[in-house]
């Protein structure tokens, strides 16, 4: 007789019935009768957050294949916070981009479900599970505007390339599996570390297959190529979702499984993530540079984000995978409440996402404008902001761990990255507004979220040494 | 073991290309060569409720998949096993209410509540929606 612990996968299981009822309420609810369906998945996300409050320094396990040691507890407070700000914005834009409500939110609640199973996992079967709960709902969500057929199109490709990617994964992991005989990232690593003198071939492929699979899911040069498409095409609270959420959970599996499994081999996949973060943060930025629309931009931005967070990651230290916490709570705040905006100022027939579209923005909505100054100066490194902090952290991190060549890379493109930052910003304040429809105005919930991440931002900037001092507490205990 | 592998993989390739006979006849050279010329095209429309029953399917498919090994096991897992199974079963259940409630299994108009209100279609459009626009 087993005894069954359940505790680490308490924030999941509230996030999962949330799912359900919104799921089950959709489907009883009258044609056209209104539910609050958003506040059943905030009720959820409130409960995952509280038990993994909760949870902390406890360490439990459940199953042998999920923990939530506060490394994995921190970042479910991250992906909570991502969960509740898209809630929050596509309230207000549900209804305006005639998004089907319930479904929008349970396909969210499963693609976060996802998400925490993904950053909890210490099993690669059980992360392969998670990788692909998360990414096919958030291939849904992608495509979730059926008659916009940018958004069709964005989803086909992403789903394409992600299958690939996906597949790539399982055969590392099945390599591994062949090499070690078994799954559980614990087993594996002693075996690892056992044979690192002379490595097993097939390790050494497995190790390559599963970079591959990760570097896709956080959008590194060169698997890089779905995501400009994907987040222009989806809905603009979609791209806030996956280009904060994806990427945070891939980035702690990824995490997981380098600094812990296979960090005895850290010297053959050290070079190669080398070149790849050197690539991901400039092209990112040079990229960017180029583009008109705003999404795109960000799009860019957000792969030149991606590469700092490699940066960290490639440290290696307990400064780095701190500063990987620290940087995906900054930036998950900050790109949210940007995307948020876009949001908001998009309409059902068009996204409003040229650059010439904020042109003046200033003169008709001075809140937004300040406000998409603030996120875009926190994305680009600004002292005040979440963003300076961050970068400092995981610039730190890389010159502590002799990365120089890296860090004065990261430090140039973050440089040039100003430039597109504060191309927008001079578009809303400094130049006259063109004859274009006004957008429509905000109200009160979108508002709420934008002003909390907003404070979120700000808190981390002026006063992170709390912040700071959890993530260093969450790493101190694992790996 | 690899080049053993190889060795098969490929010598199979390289000796039939060599060895085999090549008398090639207009059916055999079609993209889908099953030694029947080929009736029709292949890009019909076929309506979007088969793709969801095929989906539904695979759902319930899995579920009797799960089922019968735990059937077979229900001694040794006891009461854990029977909850973790009824709770597998409960969140397929949600899926299938939904299904139903949004009727993916209603086959035929009258199932649609805005068709008794829709305008007949004429013969043209019954035709063209029937064989497509190309013909």
């Amino acid at each position: 007789m087993t005894t069954y612990s359940f505790d680490a996968v308490i924030p999941i299981v509230c996030v999962i019935l949330a799912g359900l009822v919104v799921m089950l309420a959709e489907a009883f609810r009258g044609r056209g009768e209104k539910m609050p369906l958003g506040g059943l998945a905030v009720i959820g996300l409130v409960g995952a957050a509280a038990s993994s409050v909760l949870l902390w320094n406890r360490n439990a396990t459940s199953f042998g294949v999920v923990t939530a040691d506060n490394f994995a507890l921190f970042l479910n407070l991250v992906l909570v916070a991502v969960g509740l700000m898209t809630v929050l914005i596509t309230a207000q834009t549900a209804d305006r981009d005639k998004l089907p409500a319930g479904e929008f939110y349970a396909t969210a609640l499963f693609a976060l479900v996802g998400m925490m199973l993904m950053v909890q996992a210490s099993d690669l079967l059980v992360m392969f599970l998670a990788l692909e709960t998360m990414s096919i709902a958030v291939y849904v969500m992608t495509g979730i505007r059926r008659e916009a057929v940018n958004g069709t199109e964005a989803a086909f490709k992403y789903f394409l390339l992600g299958a690939f990617a996906s597949a790539f994964f399982l055969y590392g992991v099945a390599f591994l599996y062949g090499t070690t005989g078994s799954t559980s990232l614990d087993r594996i690593g002693t075996i690892v570390a056992s044979q690192a003198m002379a490595p097993n071939p097939l390790v050494l492929m497995a190790v390559g297959m599963l970079l591959v699979g990760f570097a896709f899911k956080v959008a590194a040069v060169p698997f890089h190529m779905w995501s400009p498409d994907a987040y222009e095409g989806a809905p603009a609270v979609v791209t806030g979702f996956m280009s904060t959420g994806v990427k945070a959970a891939a980035i702690a599996g990824f995490t997981r499984v380098f600094l812990s499994a296979l960090e005895p081999m850290i010297g053959y996949w050290a070079p190669a993530l080398w070149v790849i973060a050197a690539a991901t943060m400039v092209l990112g930025t040079v990229v960017g540079v180029q583009q008109t629309s705003i999404k795109r931009m960000l799009a860019y931005s957000s792969i030149a984000h991606g590469g700092y967070l490699l940066l960290g990651l490639l440290a290696g230290s307990d400064v780095g995978k701190a500063s990987i916490l620290f940087y995906l709570a900054a930036y998950a705040l900050t790109n949210l409440g940007a995307f948020g905006i876009i949001a908001l100022l998009g309409s059902y027939s068009r996204d409003n996402d040229n650059l010439r579209d904020y042109a003046g923005l200033w003169h008709s909505h001075p809140v937004l404008a300040t406000l998409m100054a603030l996120f875009l100066l926190s994305l680009g490194g600004f002292p005040p902001t979440a963003g300076f902090i961050a970068k400092w952290y995981v610039f730190s991190a890389a010159i502590g761990a002799g990365y120089y060549w890296l860090a004065i890379i990261g430090f140039l493109s973050s440089v040039v990255s100003v430039y597109f930052y504060l191309r927008i910003v001079v578009m809303m304040f400094m130049t006259d507004r063109d004859a274009r429809p006004v957008p429509a105005p905000v109200t009160g919930i979108a508002l709420a979220g934008l002003a909390l991440s907003l404070a979120g931002v700000l808190y981390l900037g002026v006063l992170p040494s709390q912040v700071i001092e959890w993530a260093q507490a969450s790493v101190a205990t694992i790996f | 073991m690899v080049a053993l592998g190889a060795v098969v993989g490929l010598g199979g390739l390289v000796i039939s290309g060599l060895v085999g006979p090549s008398n090639p006849t207009p059916e055999k050279e079609a993209a889908y060569e099953c030694g029947m010329p080929p009736v029709g095209d292949a890009r019909e429309r076929q309506s979007v409720k088969f793709y969801l029953i095929a989906m539904i399917f695979l759902l319930f498919d899995i579920e009797v998949a799960f089922l019968y090994p735990w059937a077979m096991a229900m001694r040794d897992l006891g009461w854990p096993g029977l909850l973790q199974i009824t709770l597998f079963f409960a969140i397929l259940v949600v899926g299938y209410a939904y299904i139903w409630r949004k009727g993916v299994l209603d086959w035929g108009p009258e199932s649609d509540p805005d068709y008794k209100h829709a305008p007949r279609p004429g013969p043209a459009v019954i035709k063209r929606y029937r064989y497509g626009t190309r013909h």
